[in-house]
């Protein structure tokens, strides 16, 4: 049984937790004692508001929105699920980059009352901007468009335009109702002319992740050096493959260091293993006495390493509600890796209803921007398009810590490109 | 998995991993990025079975080394013997540092009222208890088991989860979590809270703790024992901190226990699950979910674990 980890995205009135609600009752994920806190909230007409399983936080209920992103979880005999709500609003386009960051499908709902909006637009173009490669259109709320056919077909073709004039993957249209629950898990009567999978039956045969395929990228996290009179001289390098495939005897080369060695042992829970894969967590010993340390990228050593650089190109997704403007100092985490770094340019503005480029001379808070980026340190980094793990960052306020904004590679120029040479001098942070 | 699968993925690398695999290489990853970006950190122990796994993960994640923190334990005082017992045992197993701090001393040093009632629970005052060990030691980090699945203002809480000095959580200043990157700078006087195993069920962990072997204290298994019925029909086992009146009805019953907090809110649900295998498949047939069948402290208002966490609780 594997995982698969979904999006879903639509305008405060599509149902959107209506839809999760459903999801959980038709799938017995709701128990009992949860239905009768429900029960105790809803006296009016006698139904269960099951959008009441996911709006949880008390200002939210105030507010009858959801504000921030929220996780739920279910299970099939096929497969587990992790749910990431993300909330519909103009405002919290943070919210949607963050949830949209970890999934491997978007859910795309729709009213078939209102069709394709221009939230539908907006959502789904920063849900493929995050490299998402499925998507599924859900038009929902049949039932009140008498599971019309044309009403779905025109919406269904609306929608393959907009993929088709973007160039973004194709999606799976399901019809639905999720307020009666008709086909989100069990296929239904009222929509006899539909002959394609109910909602949940597509979500258990799409594909899952699959980063074994990329190339093979590891980054330190943590020594482990245990200095006992057993061990003395153990150096271990922990952390987790974070693409493609590792096996005992691979000449890889240490970045930014670039210093090169060989695997002599890949340990999983304390047992020697001959190959390990990502997203497996282990434990890398190299068999020189070279100097690693936490952040330190290995690789393979050739024409699959990843590109070393201290000046990128990437597409901000800007969180925080002061501005940037060019110029403006903070740090970059790479993953395990942390460098000072600035904004040198930001060289245009994204308008994520059009992908159109706009001038601005600054980003505010849930703007995406295109901009340059310069570190003070080296880093290994891909392109996000090749690589959603090494290709990503985010940016932090040196002071307060706070997350400033979510980073995409788009270009970087590369420090240097033949090997072996001296590693470049580091900055002192 | 079984052994025999995961030699199979070791030797065709298959390209799809079970889903435990994944929930696993994910909490440990997070317990690395803890030991990685902080001085100070602990594990809170409780001697449940969420801190148990999380002791089986950080063994994955640290050795051959020691574990790069101590194990903290609040005792509310109101503990079952045997998840004391458990607990002495495989701290001493494991060779590592335990911390325990009592809730009785802290009552006693800032003069807190004893809770009342006729199910007196210490469960509120152990976020004191907690603040003060985070002081002591200073720590910057606190791993601890909870589950998103467990109730729905957990449900939306961050992996690394950001507290002022009084412990206290905003929800609506969290900050964003990123793809698997995670932010733990902090200011002076702020501590992060860690959420390894946020994306477990409860089904994750007993499948988890099935598949791993792994020994649990004898309560969470079906035994006979004393209990008063409570007016909800639930039962409590009975111990000298209850303050019982001659209306209360006492049984002996075939139970286990679904989460070991304090024995005075704690309930026991009935069963006689021998095994671990047991419990799975009573889980799958249970229609109660964890908290609503065990806690009785949740129940008293919906927003109940909303509250306690904005105070500081875990």
């Amino acid at each position: 049984m594997d995982l698969l980890r979904f999006i879903t995205c639509g305008s405060v009135d599509d149902g959107k937790s209506t839809l999760i609600g459903r999801l959980l009752y038709d799938s017995e994920s709701v128990s009992l004692d949860v239905l009768a806190a429900l029960e105790k909230r809803q006296a009016s007409n006698g139904t269960v508001d099951l959008a009441l399983l996911t709006d949880g936080l008390r200002a939210e209920r105030e507010q009858g929105i959801t504000i921030d992103v929220a996780y739920k979880y279910f299970t099939t005999p096929r497969r587990k699920f992790i749910i990431t709500d993300a909330p519909g609003h103009v405002q919290y386009t943070r919210n949607m980059v963050t949830g949209a960051s970890n999934a491997d499908l978007a859910i795309v709902l729709v009213d078939a009352r209102q069709g394709v909006i221009e939230q539908t637009r907006r959502h789904t173009l920063i849900a493929a901007l995050l490299g998402i490669r499925h998507f599924v259109l859900a038009v929902n709320k049949m039932d009140l468009v008498n599971y019309d056919e044309a009403v779905f077909a025109r919406i269904a073709t609306d929608y393959a335009e907009l993929t088709n004039h973007f160039n973004l993957p194709a999606a799976t249209a399901i019809p639905l109702s999720a307020l009666q629950g008709d086909n989100v898990v069990k296929p239904s009567q009222h929509l006899p002319w539909y002959t394609g999978p109910s909602l949940l039956q597509h979500l258990e045969s799409v594909p899952g992740a699959q980063e074994t395929e990329a190339a093979p990228r590891f980054q330190v996290q943590y020594v482990i050096r245990p200095q006992t009179p057993e061990l003395p001289d153990y150096r271990g390098y922990a952390g987790q493959i974070l693409s493609g495939q590792y096996r005992r005897g691979q000449r890889v080369r240490v970045l930014p260091s670039g210093l090169e060695s060989e695997i002599e042992a890949i340990e999983v829970n304390q047992q020697e293993v001959e190959t390990a894969a990502a997203p497996q967590a282990v434990v890398i010993r190299l068999r020189d006495d070279v100097d690693v340390s936490r952040g330190d990228a290995l690789v393979p050593a050739g024409p699959e390493e990843p590109t070393l650089t201290r000046e990128l190109e990437a597409t901000l997704c800007w969180m925080s509600e002061q501005p940037l403007w060019p110029g403006r100092k903070l740090l970059v985490q790479h993953h395990s890796a942390l460098s000072k770094a600035a904004v040198s340019a930001i060289l245009y503005k994204v308008n994520v209803q059009t992908f159109a480029r706009v001038h601005t001379e600054q980003a505010q808070l849930n703007d995406i921007v295109r901009v340059r980026l310069k570190t003070a340190l080296p880093l290994a980094v891909d392109l996000y398009a090749d690589n959603r793990t090494t290709g990503s960052f985010i940016l932090v306020d040196e002071l307060t810590g706070d997350t400033l904004a979510a980073g995409l590679v788009e270009a970087a120029n590369s420090e240097y490109f033949t090997a072996p040479v001296a590693p470049p001098v580091a900055f002192s942070i | 998995m079984t052994d025999n699968n995961r030699t199979e993925i070791q030797t065709t690398m298959s390209t799809t991993f079970d889903y435990l695999d994944r929930l696993e290489a994910e909490a440990i990853h997070i317990l690395r990025e803890v030991a990685g970006q902080f001085e100070r950190p602990a594990l809170l122990f409780s001697g449940g079975k969420d801190s148990i796994v999380l002791t089986r993960l950080a063994e994955k994640a640290f050795r051959p080394g020691r574990f790069p923190f101590p194990l903290v334990h609040v005792d509310t005082g109101h503990n079952f013997p045997e998840v004391l017992q458990y607990r002495d045992e495989l701290a001493a197993r494991l060779g590592e540092k335990l911390v325990v701090r009592k809730v009785e001393d802290t009552i006693k040093r800032q003069r807190l009222r004893e809770p009342g009632g006729k199910y007196p629970s210490r469960n509120p005052l152990q976020t004191y208890t907690l603040l003060e060990v985070i002081e002591e030691f200073e720590f910057d980090a606190c791993i601890g088991g909870a589950r998103r699945d467990e109730e729905k203002a957990r449900a939306k809480e961050r992996i690394f989860s950001v507290r002022d000095e009084f412990g206290q959580w905003d929800p609506k200043r969290q900050r964003p979590e990123l793809w698997n990157i995670y932010n733990g700078r902090i200011q002076k006087g702020e501590n992060v809270r860690v959420f390894p195993i946020s994306n477990w069920t409860e089904l994750d962990v007993w499948r988890y703790i099935q598949r791993e072997n792994i020994p649990l204290p004898d309560i969470y298994f079906g035994h006979e024992r004393t209990c008063v019925v409570l007016p909800s029909g639930q039962l409590l086992g009975l111990t000298e901190h209850l303050q019982l009146d001659e209306e209360d009805e006492i049984v002996t019953r075939q139970v286990r226990f679904r989460t070991v907090g304090d024995s005075t809110c704690t309930a026991a649900v009935e069963s006689d699950a021998r095994t671990v295998e047991d419990i799975i498949q009573d889980l799958l047939l249970a229609k109660v979910s964890e908290r609503g069948a065990t806690r009785l402290d949740d129940n008293i208002s919906e927003a109940g674990m909303e509250d306690r966490k904005r105070n500081g609780y875990f």
